[in-house]
């Protein structure tokens, strides 16, 4: 049976008039799930501006719900029109991002059209108008499939499984249709970030990442050596976050950011299943670490065996060597 | 002012992975005999949230409640050792390896047979299953503000402010009491107990109920439940052949590594 009208709604997370990175993945992954079904997106934001990225990366129609102010993440004016789209449209399936914001909305929504959720998935398929999700679970050790027998299918996905793909000539419906006057009974106050946009973790092609091995917040220093000389971004497992060795936003895995680079150094990194979860999708993972027994050699496609602290920076070395002599 | 914390007995995350084992048939996790069996660290993270709250309060009361089997006692009792004043435990072959939906279910119904309560604290996601729904969902299922992820948990007379963890910094958010509010890993270490509270808390006191004590109807659980199947429990196959980068020192290491990751067009 093939997968009926409205098939999927995805909730879409926009900046400066586009969807995010994970956004355009998630209409991918609908769109290839749909088959002749349509995809929706739902776009709550302060204007129309990202809706022709949306649909040129998928989306069939967008319902765009225009809110003061509602570019930035806000659970409780967000959910009134989740919940009210989700009702017009009755797709089959709802996808958000695994962000602090889908991972916050899905779930409530989920509640509130008397559905269940499956949240953090590493993959989804469709038959027989059903979807099954598959997720980590038991801190990244096991994978578990589920499937939501109640619809709408309400799910939160990490980075890496959909593909964006753009079609700037794809053509799309634009349907305003917001709720008025939402009221919240939460007031944002105050809104800190650590990071500047330009080091994203999420968008990075490289990234240098430390954990429990560095033994100190001295380590991150040697790694930002190697970083730089290959424009990669520094991340962190669990551990040197919360131990202030750097700060918390560095954190990749299970409960930190879903990371997917070409290229993953995994430095003083044991590999345990909960940070497997957030760098697995690397396309190559590098460990460098102390214990040849480590789960980490398992995971990864070039292993040393090594101190970090003498190998990382002739690393640091041996890489921009690598083009002198040769004519530019 | 009224706090409960809501915690699961989970195998100990700590614990050697070995330590678990599978059953792909019944679609079951099943620990070894001598794996422990602990509160979910999140969830002893909420409590301490509910425990730092209470001191800077000078007076509350919190009440930790479970659902889970006979065995969830003890995550109960290690609770009232870090310095909760009562226990619930909802124990039902009802609720036996039930899923999170109708967790959320029964916590949010006996929450409601507690009487007022001025804060719910839950851990981000149980270290389990992992699925961050529980607390989502008692909050929808009584109809309270929830705030995800929170780092800092203050409250001032019937305000609540909380740190709430974003992927590139935190926001502060403030709502009026009640709410639900889920404690990430990030508000910090929680507490050990001392020998002087252990020995306490046996004299503090742990009730257990049942569904129906708490007004839940067979047929209320099962529709729940029903929401979600799941179809398959697995190991992860790993494919990957690691290389390893031989050398007599680290440099010769450092050279060869950096010619393979060029040849494979990597750097």
């Amino acid at each position: 049976m093939a997968i009926p009208k409205t098939s999927i709604l995805v909730v879409a997370e926009a900046h400066d008039g586009a969807g995010s990175a994970l956004t355009r993945e998630l209409l991918g992954l609908a769109r290839d799930l749909a088959g002749s079904g349509e995809v929706a997106a739902l776009l709550i934001a302060s204007g129309a501006q990202a809706c022709p990225d949306l649909i040129a990366h998928g989306a069939d129609r967008v319902y765009l719900c225009e809110q003061e102010g509602g570019d930035e993440y806000e659970g409780e004016r967000w959910l009134p029109q989740a919940q009210r789209v989700a009702r017009e449209a009755a797709p089959l399936a709802i996808f958000a991002g695994h962000t602090p914001a889908g991972a916050d909305l899905a779930p409530r929504l989920a509640f509130r059209l008397d559905s269940a959720v499956a949240t953090g998935c590493f993959g989804v398929t469709a038959g027989d108008g059903k979807f099954l999700f598959t997720r980590a679970c038991y801190g990244g050790n096991l994978r578990e499939t589920i499937s939501i027998e109640s619809a709408p299918a309400v799910a939160t996905i990490r980075a890496g499984v959909g593909i964006a793909r753009v079609d700037p000539a794809r053509r799309g419906e634009i349907v305003r249709n917001a709720v008025e006057g939402v009221t919240s009974r939460t007031r944002v106050v105050a809104r800190e970030r650590e990071l500047s946009a330009a080091t994203s973790l999420e968008d990075a092609r490289v990234i240098v990442a430390g954990g429990r091995g560095l033994e100190g917040p001295d380590g991150f220093r040697v790694l930002e050596e190697l970083a730089q000389v290959l424009g990669a971004v520094v991340g962190s497992s669990r551990v040197p976050c919360d131990l202030g060795w750097c700060p918390h936003s560095w954190q990749i895995g299970l409960t930190g950011k879903t990371v997917t680079p070409e290229l993953y150094f995994a430095v003083g990194i044991s590999g345990a299943g909960h940070h497997m979860a957030g760098c697995g999708n690397a396309k190559t993972i590098v460990a460098i670490y102390t214990d040849p027994q480590a789960a980490i050699f398992r995971e990864a496609r070039f292993g040393v065996v090594a101190d970090y602290r003498k190998l990382v920076p002739a690393l640091a070395q041996a890489i921009s060597k690598l083009d002198e002599g040769k004519t530019t | 002012m009224h706090i409960v914390v809501c915690v699961k007995q989970v195998p100990n995350p700590e614990a050697a992975f070995s330590m678990l084992k599978v059953d792909e048939q019944a679609k079951k996790v099943v620990p070894a005999a001598g794996l422990p069996l602990v509160m979910s660290p999140f969830d002893e993270q909420a409590l301490e949230a509910a425990l730092r709250v209470r001191e800077s309060l000078g007076e509350a009361k919190i009440t930790a409640l479970s659902v889970g089997p006979e065995s969830a006692r003890n995550a109960l009792k290690h609770a009232l050792a870090m310095g909760a004043d009562e226990a619930l435990l909802v124990c039902d072959p009802a609720f036996t390896d039930c899923a999170s939906e109708t967790a959320a279910l029964a916590l949010s119904s006996a929450i409601r047979a507690l009487g007022p309560v001025d804060l719910i604290l839950t851990g981000r996601q149980a270290a389990d299953w992992d699925a961050g729904i529980a607390g989502c969902g008692i909050a929808e299922l009584l109809g309270l503000p929830v705030i995800t992820f929170a780092r800092r948990i203050e409250v001032n007379a019937a305000t609540l402010s909380v740190e709430r963890v974003l992927s590139d910094g935190h926001e502060t958010i403030e709502t009026p009491l009640p709410a639900v509010v889920t404690v990430s890993n990030e508000l910090g270490a929680a507490r050990t107990p001392s020998l002087r509270e252990t020995m306490r808390a046996a004299r503090k006191p742990l009730t257990v109920k049942s569904a129906a004590d708490i007004g839940l109807a067979a047929a209320d659980i099962e529709r729940m439940a029903a929401r979600r199947v799941r179809t398959r429990l697995y190991v992860p196959v790993k494919t990957v052949q690691c290389e390893l980068v031989s050398g007599a020192d680290e440099p010769a290491q450092a050279v060869t590594l950096a010619r393979r990751l060029r040849e494979e067009r990597l750097v």
